[in-house]
């Protein structure tokens, strides 16, 4: 039963109806994005806001259903799960918030967030969960004496960090990382991303993680998803992409990163515009809008994924620029 | 901007609750509402220790007589003693009131909290049925329903509960729409959680404000249309005492004139009671401000 795929998502799918007894049009948030995660490995998902990847993350942890396409976890189809299945399935993957001042209940004691997924599964006894949920806020360097303390009286890293546990307590197998450093200031963004690393390594996890910054996906990441507008441009093992970016916009997603390096700060290259609306995306290719390389043909038909290198796809008609 | 942890020297701290306490302790008026409130309580719950007449004795001896040292507040027409029938007034005006705001509290949680936490049918049938609930003219479906349901105790509990928890559904549901789609919700959703621990572990916790407020404000409401329906005969009936039909058993004009202490006292009484209670409720509501949280 166990392969060496853990998480495998084909042709995923996402669109938001209009309003009830409204005629606006559907909101394409995700279209088509296919990916595997192997056992062990970190993938990321990178893309500007607006791009579609907490709404894929969201599907990968059963948080919202899918329009279309299938997600199978450990070589079960998860998207057609009875109710019962599917609260089992909830514990072996979970979910790490964005912000950590909304993801923590004011009215709940910090033992009583941790048990709380304890509780629904009805894991071991009362002592047991307790147990479980001090070993989890040891696992991220709180003190256990936090237990009976509420989520106010923490920093905005610590209650990341208490999040992190409450993901940590259900031991799953798979955990989705919604840009959990993207609230916090940058100090602290790396203690979180060091805790992070540090886990995947010493609890060997499986992660999806999240990100609009490449500068922290590179450090974590074994491969990066580029998503723009719901759809994948460019697929790479994490030290492919950094070093030779095949995507036109995966290059402007780079050439933003901050460079320690005065003498490089030349070659950044900034896209004009805003990402276009998902109720109304461009035809044909959806970045061809703001694209510097674009032409007549990229209007034409949606580009498909094609694999350039060894793991390495791009969704892109031009590989003339490739060596630019 | 602070770096690293901040010390925390504190072992146990405050919940959200005890805070919403020492913020109510330090409204006057809301403390003076309690004062006048609990001394109310007490005197109507163990009245029958220490007063020595019963609210249906009857004193062939002191018809309509004034206040004196044996009757504290005068007695009525057919000499029966003023202060045990406030008293009996009092505990059946609370019981009334107090028993209608459980159920319609409950009613109204359940109702709005079903609607907010399940899908659009659910809410859309629920909240339909609340509209109607609430169109109609209040007074008139009380007088209808109170005409179908007759006279008494329970019959009145079960007229002023049916009437009154549509606001609260409706709050308790706009609430929880919201509620739904914050961060720590959606997490306990991701970990499995089903419809009754989103209601009690969830729902509970964050509408308890509006629930607190809404059964202080729903017994003051309970005590005057039980005087209400009682003053127009088709609440608590006599010889059973109550604030409302006291008032209606003393509405003639020659006793108005006569024999205030008949009216006057039962009348206080209402007053007081009520607007003691909605001191108490304003000043629930101010300690569960959510903007005062943020102190």
């Amino acid at each position: 039963m166990a392969s060496d795929i853990l998480l495998e998502v084909n042709g995923l799918t996402k669109h938001f109806p209009p309003v009830a007894f409204s005629r606006g049009p559907v909101v394409r948030a995700v279209e088509d994005v296919s990916f595997a995660i192997p056992r062990g490995q970190v993938v990321s998902l990178v893309g500007e806001s607006g791009s579609g990847k907490t709404t894929v993350g969201r599907m990968v942890a059963h948080l919202i259903e899918p329009t279309a396409g299938s997600v199978r976890f450990d070589g079960v189809e998860t998207t057609k799960l009875s109710r019962r299945e599917l609260r089992r399935m909830h514990a072996r993957v979970q979910y790490i918030f964005q912000d950590p001042f909304a993801s923590l209940s004011p009215r709940m004691t910090i033992g009583e967030i941790l048990t709380e997924g304890l509780d629904i599964q009805r894991v071991g006894t009362r002592a047991e969960r307790q147990e479980r949920a001090v070993a989890a806020l040891t696992s991220v360097d709180l003190p256990p004496d936090a237990m009976a303390r509420y989520a106010h009286e923490f920093s905005g890293g610590q209650r990341q960090r208490i999040g992190i546990a409450r993901a940590l307590a259900l031991a799953p197998e798979l955990i989705v990382a919604d840009e959990p450093v993207s609230a916090l200031d940058v100090s602290i963004q790396a203690q979180i991303v060091n805790l992070l690393r540090d886990l995947q390594v010493r609890l060997g996890l499986t992660m999806l993680f999240i990100a609009h910054d490449l500068a922290v996906v590179e450090y974590l990441a074994d491969t990066v998803i580029v998503l723009y507008l719901g759809r994948v441009m460019e697929v790479a093992p994490s030290r492919q992409l950094y070093a030779a970016p095949r995507h036109p916009y995966t290059r402007a997603l780079l050439s933003a990163v901050p460079s320690p390096d005065p003498t490089r700060r030349a070659a950044r290259q900034l896209l004009k515009g805003d990402i276009p609306s998902p109720a109304n995306p461009p035809s044909g290719c959806v970045f061809r809008t703001r694209c510097p390389f674009a032409v007549e043909p990229c209007a034409a038909g949606v580009p498909a994924l094609r694999e350039m290198a060894p793991g390495h796809f791009k969704a892109c008609i031009r590989d003339d620029i490739d060596t630019a | 901007m602070t770096a690293v942890s901040q010390p925390i020297a504190r072992a146990r701290s405050a919940g959200p609750i005890r805070r919403a306490i020492s913020r109510f302790m330090g409204n006057r008026a809301a403390v003076a509402g309690l004062a006048i409130l609990v001394p109310i309580l007490i005197a109507t719950v163990t009245y029958d220790f220490w007063w020595p007449y019963k609210p249906n004795d009857i004193d062939l001896l002191a018809m309509n007589k004034g206040p004196s040292p044996t009757h504290w507040l005068g007695s009525d027409g057919v000499g029966r003693d003023v202060m045990a029938r406030l008293l009996q007034g009092g505990r059946t005006s609370l019981l009334v009131a107090t028993v209608s705001m459980v159920i319609s509290t409950a009613i109204g949680f359940f109702v709005g909290a079903i609607a907010g936490f399940t899908g659009r049918l659910v809410d859309g049938v629920a909240m339909r049925f609340v509209d109607l609930a609430m169109t109609l003219p209040p007074v008139i479906f009380l007088l209808v329903l109170a005409s179908i349901a007759g006279t008494g105790v329970l019959p009145t509990i079960f007229v002023i509960s049916l009437l009154s928890w549509p606001v609260l559904s409706r709050m308790v549901r706009a609430r929880l729409l919201e509620l739904r789609e914050r961060d720590f919700v959606v997490a306990s959703r991701g970990m499995g959680a089903g419809l009754w621990h989103l209601l009690f572990r969830h729902g509970l916790p964050n509408t308890i404000d509006i629930l607190v407020v809404f059964a202080t404000l729903q017994v003051a409401n309970g005590i005057l249309l039980e005087a209400g329906l009682s003053f127009l005969g088709l609440g608590v009936t006599p010889p059973e005492a109550s604030w409302g039909n006291m008032l209606n058993s003393a509405r003639s004009t020659l006793v108005l004139e006569n024999y205030p202490w008949q009216w006057m006292f039962p009348g206080a009484a209402l007053i007081l009671t009520v607007l003691a209670i909605n001191f108490v409720g304003d000043g629930l509501r101010d300690a569960f401000d959510p903007r005062a949280e943020l102190n």
